[in-house]
Order: structure tokens, then sequence, then C-alpha cells
């Protein structure tokens, strides 16, 4: 794959170029161009079909482009490494089920996502270091949970749930998460809480958030893509995008 | 038009003439025969040899039955009318008599009103040569050839002149080739090379293990370590002809292992069937498919109790009745037990097993722990016997016959009926038929009823192999699920052809390893063969019943 | 090391009250047997002593399949198999134990030998008159089977009913071959007719009463151990193999390396447990291997109740208990009553009998 032109002077956090993946003739995304920039914060949107989920697919490494190229930084290609590498390189993909275990406590769902190195013999011994200790608290406070850390994650909320998934992602320091559909099926309480988890993310991590709910991607919004047939169409603030005559025929006056 | 009259008039007198002929010839003979027949009754054994003699010459055709009832003691005469009857078993009260002269059923009597018609040594010695002799002339084919057979096994001189007198008579093309064989046979120890050379090309055609050995006898040295057949060609030529034989007889051989590889691949599949089937909709494994498959086995035991005498028809009359007995014991498990442990496969399993143990003991407290035998009908009973090298036994051949009918109904059902759309449906996306308006939990009864009801119709043919016992369900249920894991869950198709696959290696691992080891060995590989492919030869696509 | 004991100490009641059960047993077994004389009613006859050690190795069985099955969702329905593998290396030591005082008085090969007319010991037997060789194997040969099976079995990811029949499809194999009597093992009279262990007389009540303690104390280690264990962070991780494999996988964590180090070390508790039945039993014969001996020690750890440790243990005791009492009185109904838990139990008692107690989730 190509190494991106003049990338000393460009500086993103993540780089997608002319990237293709057919699926049976059907191109799922067609010369799609993105590119992240460190810290932000980036919703993409798009009718379904528009190729978001096979964006993020390449992203993670799950699948693999037929043209293109795909950059982490400067120098993590991508498209050469393996889903586990890229996970352990920094990226955290959220997917839109929440998948936490919903047997164990909440802190233990965190413990399970502290690095480190993950062998059955190093995990008979794990203690957990006055560092990590606080780190976990942090975390429960920014996710809202510090009062159920003892409680099986199986009581929680739907909403809750994605908190403490988003927590287990953020326990691993990615630089750049990927969050899928978050606040699906949340309650409005629960959709204004999330948008100020993500905002309070903004900075220290570089997030891409794809959603359908316009009205969440309007309170967290810095920067829209949209996404359509594969491409990007538009991209800008939410402002010019909603006035984008392309956008409103792509959406039939969303 | 006249004319046509004298002419149909003129034959019908002919024929009238002739039978009337024929008739009188065959009265003749007939009065001559029971004459002779008499005879036997006050004679001495010395006279009782001419007397057979005598019997020979009347030219009867019932000469063959006659002298061999008399040779194994069945022959009798009845005190008040002195009248000589053949009696169907010796020693036998009632005894069952027969006519001499029409070899039809002449009712059955007391015995101690019939005196037995005695033989001693020398007379049965003569008689077996009389008796072979007029067996080769016997109307029955069946009779000439067993005559023959038997010649075979002990030639000389007279056995060899009987033969050669009979060959230009022989019309029946199986008969004659044995007379062949059993001339070349002779010819192989004749003085003659040429004849020798030519008995070896006659004999390279024989798939007898006896015939072999009489060739390999070509081969063999004498003590003093010189040949026993002093020409090179004729050497040469036998020991061709033995490498010939053997080979065939290996090819032959290895057909018959493939066939009970076959067969036993049939049951396989029919017990497996019904388990792949209810994996494959339900995700459920059921341990107590074994038992199913006994109570199947039972009931044809049971059926058998109630219809005594009618072997054939109590089979046919099992089939269904074993269907439905297991297939309904079937529904009662899934709606009290099953029903309640939807989506958990593991516990499932341990509910299944406790229900196995109770059908187990519940069949031991009705039946006893002793096994039952099932009786055979006739038309199952015996074997065909190809040639020299392969014979295939009637009720294997039926069993396999019986299992690809059991299949080809279970694809109709499943492709073509109702049901099976609905099953199928179910299987593939649950949540969407049940949307549809599809009864998930009434498909779900029926499915384990189908299931069940194949294991018990499983049952039946397994009853013609086997006894039938309270463990008869565990010895199989573990090669079923070795089947079903194999040809992928689910699957009619893999179970097809994991089954006869497995049936088909363990026959053939069985002559170097034994039945034991082979068993070991094919359970290992497929424990090997699971690395592989762990979802099975055709595994089942759309189902994340285990993905987590 | 202070945490684990607070682990015990602290959270887990039914842990306190299965040490202290379990230390009266080492307590009262000697008292009663040795003590107490043998015309008092509270004497604990030598049949009593061989039933409550008989128990305790089930107890251990019952330990190992609940540690695979409880916490990590492994059914394993072969377990009897390593059981009777450490039973059959015990056995072995035993046998050559005899030496001359056989039937056929033959000092070095075992009377099954003699009779098949064998000439000379075969290689696997070398080495088993020493007890250290001997107790090595017992863990040895079961864990190589056990890491064998479980890399090869994990590896490729087959997992619930899958994984359940092919173990079954193993110790049945295994039964096979040790009914033969080529194999070495004494065939389908397997091993019996012992006469001491370690110079110490097997048929004295007192050889019995230290065999029943150290059974005691091997099951109370063992346990200490399972719960260390459990109560580690890789015991967080096992139990989220459990719910979600695919989960933890993504995670990061090597899940067939978990399942297979706790297979291995299941097999060589199961592997002990085995090995201090044969002494105090008697004998070891290829039946041991048979499927539903392995499918009996799930039912106990699902009576007793799965994931708790405790639980299984007093299901073994519980279920062999009313087996004892059922085959003896009611020889008809035992297998009725087996059944009749398997379902009931499946069906009413997912969590076991742990499961009626109030849970107790309280933590640091």
């Amino acid at each position: 794959m190509s190494v991106p032109a003049a990338k000393t002077t460009r500086n993103k956090r993540l780089y997608l170029e002319d990237l293709t993946v057919s699926f049976d003739g059907f191109k799922a995304l067609n010369n799609l161009s993105l590119y992240v920039e460190p810290g932000e914060l980036l919703c993409i949107i798009g009718p379904n079909g528009a190729g978001k989920t096979t964006m993020m697919d390449v992203i993670t490494g799950k699948t693999r482009p037929d043209t293109g190229s795909a950059w982490f930084g400067e120098d993590m290609d991508l498209l050469r490494l393996t889903e586990a590498e890229i996970a352990a390189g920094g990226i955290g993909r959220k997917f839109q089920k929440p998948t936490v275990f919903e047997e164990l406590t909440v802190f233990e769902n965190l413990e399970l996502a502290l690095a480190g190195k993950r062998s059955f013999w190093r995990m008979l011994r794990a203690r957990i270091s006055a560092a990590e200790q606080g780190r976990m608290r942090e975390l429960l406070d920014i996710i809202g949970l510090a009062a159920h850390w003892n409680l099986p994650a199986r009581i929680l909320s739907h909403g809750q749930k994605q908190w403490l998934e988003i927590g287990m992602l953020l326990m691993q320091n990615p630089e750049l998460l990927l969050v899928d559909e978050p606040v699906a099926g949340m309650t409005p309480q629960e959709i204004e809480y999330t948008a100020e988890l993500l905002l309070s993310l903004e900075g220290e991590h570089s997030i891409v958030v794809v959603e359908h709910d316009m009205n969440f991607v309007r309170s967290i919004a810095r920067r829209v893509a949209v996404l359509h047939e594969g491409q990007l169409l538009v991209e800008g603030d939410m402002a010019k995008v909603q006035k984008d005559a392309r956008v409103k025929e792509v959406y039939l006056g969303v | 038009m006249k004319q046509r009259a004298w002419g149909v008039a003129g034959l019908v007198v002919l024929l009238a003439l002739w039978l009337g002929f024929t008739a009188r010839a065959q009265s003749t003979t007939d009065s001559s025969f029971l004459a002779v027949l008499g005879e036997l009754r006050e004679a001495s054994y010395a006279d009782k040899a001419e007397i057979v003699k005598k019997l020979g010459q009347t030219g009867h055709p019932n000469i063959h039955p006659v002298l061999t009832a008399l040779l194994e003691d069945r022959l009798y005469y009845r005190n008040s009318d002195q009248k000589v009857l053949i009696a169907k078993a010796a020693d036998q009260d009632p005894l069952i008599l027969i006519d001499p002269l029409s070899l039809k059923s002449a009712g059955s009597a007391p015995a101690d009103g019939f005196t037995k018609i005695g033989t001693n040594n020398a007379l049965r010695r003569e008689l077996r040569e009389t008796v072979a002799q007029y067996a080769l002339t016997s109307p029955d084919p069946a009779v000439r050839l067993d005559a023959v057979t038997e010649m075979l096994k002990s030639l000389d001189e007279r056995t060899v002149a009987l033969l050669r007198q009979r060959l230009p008579q022989e019309k029946n093309s199986r008969v004659k080739k044995e007379i062949e064989t059993g001339l070349a046979l002779a010819a192989l120890d004749g003085s003659d090379a040429k004849g020798r050379l030519d008995a070896i090309d006659t004999l390279k055609k024989s798939l007898s293990q006896d015939v072999r050995n009489h060739l390999a006898g070509r081969l063999e040295k004498s003590p003093d370590g010189t040949y026993v057949e002093n020409d090179a060609r004729v050497r040469r030529a036998a020991a061709a002809a033995v490498s010939k034989i053997d080979e065939w007889r290996n090819v032959y051989s290895g057909a018959e292992t493939l066939f009970f590889g076959l067969s036993l691949g049939s049951v396989l599949v029919l017990i497996a069937i019904g388990l792949a089937i209810t994996f494959g909709v339900m995700g459920v494994i059921n341990m107590a498919h074994g038992e199913l498959m006994m109570l199947g086995a039972y009931t044809t035991y049971g059926v058998q109790v109630l219809m005594p005498g009618h072997a054939g028809m109590s089979i046919l009359v099992a089939i269904p009745a074993a269907f439905l007995v297991a297939g309904v014991t079937g529904v009662l498990i899934e709606r009290t037990v099953i029903r309640h442990l939807y989506g958990r496969p593991l516990e499932t399993l341990l509910a299944t097993f406790g229900v196995s143990l109770i059908l187990q003991q519940g069949v031991r407290s009705i039946f006893t722990a002793l096994n039952r035998s099932v009786v055979t009908p006739d038309w199952m009973s015996g074997s065909l016997q190809v040639n020299d090298a392969l014979q295939i036994t009637y009720n294997r051949l039926y069993v396999v016959i019986f299992t690809a009918i059991v299949f080809g109904t279970i694809l109709v059902v499943m492709k073509r009926t109702r049901l099976g759309l609905d099953i199928r449906a179910v299987s593939q996306n649950r949540a969407m038929a049940k949307a549809m308006g599809i009864r998930t939990e009434w498909v779900d009864a029926m499915t384990f009823g189908l299931g069940s009801g194949i294991a018990g119709v499983a049952g039946v043919a397994l009853s013609q192999l086997t006894n039938v016992g309270p463990n008869l369900g565990q010895s199989y249920i573990i090669d079923s699920f070795m089947v079903v894991v194999f040809g992928g869950v689910g699957n009619l198709w893999g179970c097809l052809i994991g089954g006869v696959w497995m049936g088909i290696a363990n026959k053939l691992l069985e002559p170097y390893a034994g039945a034991v080891l082979a068993k070991i060995v094919v359970l290992v590989a497929l424990i090997l063969f699971i690395q592989i492919r762990p979802r099975g030869l055709f595994p089942q696509a759309g189902r994340a019943a285990e993905d987590k | 090391m202070l945490r684990p004991l607070q682990g015990i100490a602290g959270r887990e009641r039914g842990d306190l009250w299965f040490l202290s059960v379990l230390a009266l047993v080492v307590i009262g077994v000697p008292l009663f047997n040795q003590v107490v004389p043998a015309s008092s009613p509270a004497h604990l006859s030598t049949y009593g002593i061989t039933l409550i050690g008989k128990y305790l190795c089930y107890g251990l069985l019952a330990l190992s399949v609940d540690l695979i099955w409880g916490y990590c969702g492994i059914l394993s329905l072969g377990h009897a198999a390593f059981f009777s593998l450490g039973g059959y290396a015990m056995g072995m030591y035993l046998m050559r134990q005899i030496g001359p005082r056989g039937v056929y008085g033959n000092p070095v090969l075992p009377d099954f030998m003699v009779f098949l007319n064998w000439k000379s010991l075969p290689w696997f037997w070398y080495g088993f008159n020493h007890f250290a060789i001997a107790m090595l194997m017992v863990g040895l040969a079961p864990a190589l089977l056990a890491l064998i099976f479980g890399w090869f079995a994990f590896r490729s990811r087959v997992t619930g009913v899958y994984f359940a029949i092919i173990t079954q499809a193993l110790t049945y194999a295994l039964m096979l071959a040790f009914f033969r009597n080529d194999m070495g093992f004494g065939g389908n009279n397997g091993f019996t007719d012992f006469k001491d262990i370690l110079g110490f007389d097997l048929h004295t009540d007192g050889t019995h009463v230290v065999l029943a303690v150290i059974s005691a104390i091997a099951l109370g280690v063992s346990y200490v151990a399972c719960r260390i264990v459990v109560e580690s962070r890789a015991g967080r991780v096992i139990r989220a193999i459990r719910e979600a494999e695919s989960r933890t996988r993504f995670l990061g964590y090597p899940v067939e390396s978990f399942k297979l180090w706790l297979f291995v070390f299941s097999a060589v508790l199961a592997a002990v447990a085995g090995a201090l039945y044969v002494p105090q039993i008697g004998i070891i014969n290829p039946s041991e291997f048979a499927p539903i001996n392995s499918i009996e020690a799930v039912i106990w750890v699902a009576v007793g109740g799965r994931g708790t440790l405790y639980g299984a243990i007093a299901g073994a005791v519980l279920v062999n208990y009313a087996k004892t009492y059922l085959t003896g009185a009611f020889p008809e109904v035992w297998l009725y009553a087996l059944g009749a838990l398997f379902v009931l139990v499946t069906l009413f008692l997912p969590r076991g009998l742990a499961g009626l107690l109030p849970s107790r989730e309280k933590r640091k």
C-alpha cells in the first residue's frame, strides 16, 4: 500500500485514502478518503448501507480493502497488521451491542480491561496496583458508575452497560476510539449523559462516532462527515452539512 | 371348414391317446415302484441293498427323496395296511407323513402305528452313493448342484465316472459348470501333462477355496525336495492360476467387507438421522435417543409376541408401531422436559441423560434385564451366495434397503411437506419463523417426535441384526453422536455420508485390528477430524447457537 | 499471602464451613476408630472409614469438575477417565508391591501377567515399584493426556456439546482399551488383591484411617488451591470465558491457553482423587472408565451447585450417600432416582442446592 504523500506535514491521527471494498460486485466502499485530526470528535452519518461499518472494519483490520491505504498516525500501516495488533496499537472499537460481562461486577469488568500481559500464569499472580486502582476509580467517575462498582453488570440499564463498555475501552487508553451507534436504545437522559461523556474525552483521545440519531449528533458534533454509497459526500460542521442539498436528497428531508 | 374340424379332432384324439399312454406308463411305473418299495419292509439288509438297486431301475422320478428318507431313517410303513410312507422328520410323535408317490402331505398320525424301515452301516454306505447318483438326476437343479458340490469334496473313480456320465445331459448352466470343475479337479491328478494343463485352464476361473487349494497342491514339494508336479509348464500354469484366484477372492472379500460396512453404516445412519434433526432444529442433544431406539426394538418384540407365527407380517406392523411408540415418547419428553430448557444445550444434555436412565430402568423392570430375541421372518433369513467368495446375508441387505427408503422418505418430508418447511424455517431463523406465524412450539414438539420416531424405526431394523436388551441404546449412542458430529449437525446428507463412512471404516479396520481396537481407532480418528473441521463435514450455516 | 486467606475467611462463608467440616473429619476419623473402643456404638468401623474415604475422593473429583464446568463452562463428560488413570497408576504401584506374595508367587510379574503367560514386565511398568515414580505418573500421565487432548480440542475451538461428546468418546475408547487383556493393565479384572502401601498393611484399620485422613488433607489443600485460582484475576478471566468466549478473546486474552491449563490442572486433581481411592477400595478395573461415572460426577456438581466449590463436594457426598443407601435398600430404585435427579435438578435447581442459600456478595 502506498505511503501517504507529504506525511510529515499532515500530522493526522488517521489517514484513509481511496479505499475501495467490494463484496461480490457490490461496492461497500468506493474510493473513500477521510482524515481524522488528533484529539477531534468526528461524527459519521449516512443512510444504511453507506459503508460506515465497513469503514470501521477496515480500520480495525477485520476487512481488507481491494485498493487504497489506511494509516494510523505516521507509522502504523493498518492494512498490514492483524486485528489484535491494531487493538494493541491504540485503536479501540465499541460495537453497537453492549458486550459487557454480565456475571462479573462493574469493577471486575474494568479489571479485565487493564493493560498488561495476559497470560494464564500472569493472571494468577496479578494484583491491582495503587496506580491502577486510581485509574479505575477515575474511570468509574467518568462513566458515572462509581456507586455501582460492586454490582454485577447484569443489573445495569442498557445505557449504563454502554458506558461500562466505553469505560473498558478507555482502560486501554486508546488514542483512537471508534464508537458505533452508542445511543441506540437509550433513554433521553442517558443520551444526554453519553454526549457529555464523549465530549469530555475529546482532546485526550480522537473519537469517531457513527450515529443515526440527529439530535445526538447535533449535540456533540464538531465535524460531521456524511457517507453515501461508500464515498464521502460532504463534510464540515453541522450547519454546513444540514444545509447541503445533496445531503437533503440522500436523507429525504431529515 | 370341415377339413379343419377333422384335423382338430384328430389332434385331440392323438393328444388324449398320448396323455393316456403316459398316464398308463406313469401308473405302471408308479405301481412297480410301489411294489418294489413294499419289498423293503421285511427284507434283510443284504436283500435291501438289492431292492435299492431294483428301485433305481424303475426309473421313477421319486427315487431320490425316497432313498434319502431311507438313509435318514425316515422311511416307515403303516402297520395297518403295510403302506410305505415317508416321514418329515425321524422319531417324531406324531409323525408328519408324506406320500412317496405325490410327495405331498399325507396327514399325521401317532408313531406307534408305524414301523421304521431300518438300515445298517453297509447299507447306508451304499445308499449314500446311490442317493448321490440319483441326486444328480433329480429334477430340482438345487438338489443336483448340492450333489455335485458334495462329490467334489471326495472325488474318486466312481464319482468321476458319474459326473462324466451326467455332463452331456446336464442343461442347467450352474450345475454344468460345477461338473466341469469336478472333472477338471480329477484331471489335475491325471498322468497326462496336457490333460493337467487343460484342467488348470478350466479351473483358473473358479473362485472356490477348495479349487485354489487343489491347485496349490500342484506346487508342493515332497519330503525329498522334488516337486510333486514334475512338469515345469504345469507348475507355472498352476502358480498363475493360484495367484489369479487369490486376486479375485480378495476383490470379492473386499466387496463383502464393504457390504458389511455399508450395513453397519446403514444402522448408524438410521440412528443418527433422528439425532441430526433434533440437534439441527432445536440445538438439543438428546442423550435418551438410544433408549428411544431401544423402545422401537422392544415394540418389535412386543408385536411379535402379539402376533405369533406371523414373523413377516409382524415386522411390517412393527415399523409404524415402533414409530408411534418412540415418537409419542419423544413428544412427551419434549413437552415435559426439553421445552423448559430451551437455549441451554448442556442442561438439556444432562436432563435427557436422566430420562435415558429412567427409560432403561423402566424397560428392565417390565421386561427383565435379559435379552429378548426377535424372530427374523423367512424372507429375510439366509443369504445370497453371489459366488464362492461373496455371500450377502438377506437381513443386512434388507436393512440397507430399508435405510435408503427411510432416508428418502425423510428427505421428501423435509423438502416437500408443510411440516418439513416449518422445521427448516425454525432451524434457520426461529424469530423470523415465529413472526411469520409458524407455531414454533408445535414445530419443536413435532420435530422431536419425528426424530424420536425415526429412532424407533431404527430399533426395528436393529432387532433383526442383534439381540434386544435394555442396554441396546447405550451400545450405539456414542457411535451415533460421532456420526452427527462428523457429518455436521442438522445436515441429512452429512449424516448419510458420515454414517456410511464410519461403518465402512470400522469394518475395514476390523480384520487388522479386531473389533474393539477398530472402534477405538475410529473414535480417535474422529476426534482428530474434529480438529480440522470442528463443525463437521457440512456445517450448519446461519446458526449462532454456539457463538458467544 | 494474606489476600488469599482474606478471600476465604472474608466472603465465602461456605469456605469456612467446608474447611471446618474437613477439620472435623481429620480429627474425628482417627478418634472414633482408634481411640473409641470397638464395643462402643460410636465406634467407626472399617466400613465406615472406607466409606468416608471414598466420599472424600469423590469430593475431590467433583471439585475438579466444578473447576472447569462451574467456573469456565467446560462440560467434560469423561473426567472419570483422569480419575481412573490416576487410580491405575496407583494400582500399578500396589501390584508391584505384592511381589512374591501373589497367587503365582512371581516376585516381579503380577498374577494376571503370569496367567497370560507373559515372560517379562512390559516397559511401561518399569519404575512402578518405586513410590515416587508411581506418584509422579499419577500426575503426569493424566496431565499429558489432558494437555494433548485439550490442546487439540480448544485450539480448534471445539466447545459446548461438541466438546462434551468427544470427552465422552474419549473415556469410552479408554474403557474399551483397558478392557483388553493384552494391554497389560489386567484386562477386565483390573488390579486387586493389594497387600500393602509403603510397607503398611492395607488390611488394617490404622492404614485406612491414615489414608482417609490423607484424602481429607488432599481435598482441603486442593480446595484452597482452587479457591486461590478462582479468586485471582485469572479466575475472573475464566468466568468471562464462560460467559462470552469471543468477547474475552477480543479483549486480548489467550482463551485457549487459559482453558488448557485449567483443564490440565483439573485432570491432575481428578487423578489424585483416583489414586487415593484405589488403596482404600482395594480394586480398580476398566469399568471405572465407563461414561456413566463421568456423568454421575457431573450430576454431583449440579446437585450441589456449580461455581461454588463447596457445593460440588457437598453434592458428591449427598448423592453418593443416597446411592449407597438406595443400592443397599432398594436397588431397583437407584437408577430411577438418579435419572429423576438429573431431570429435576436441571429443571428446578439450576444453581443446585447452593443456589438455595442466601447469596452474599458483599465485598471489600
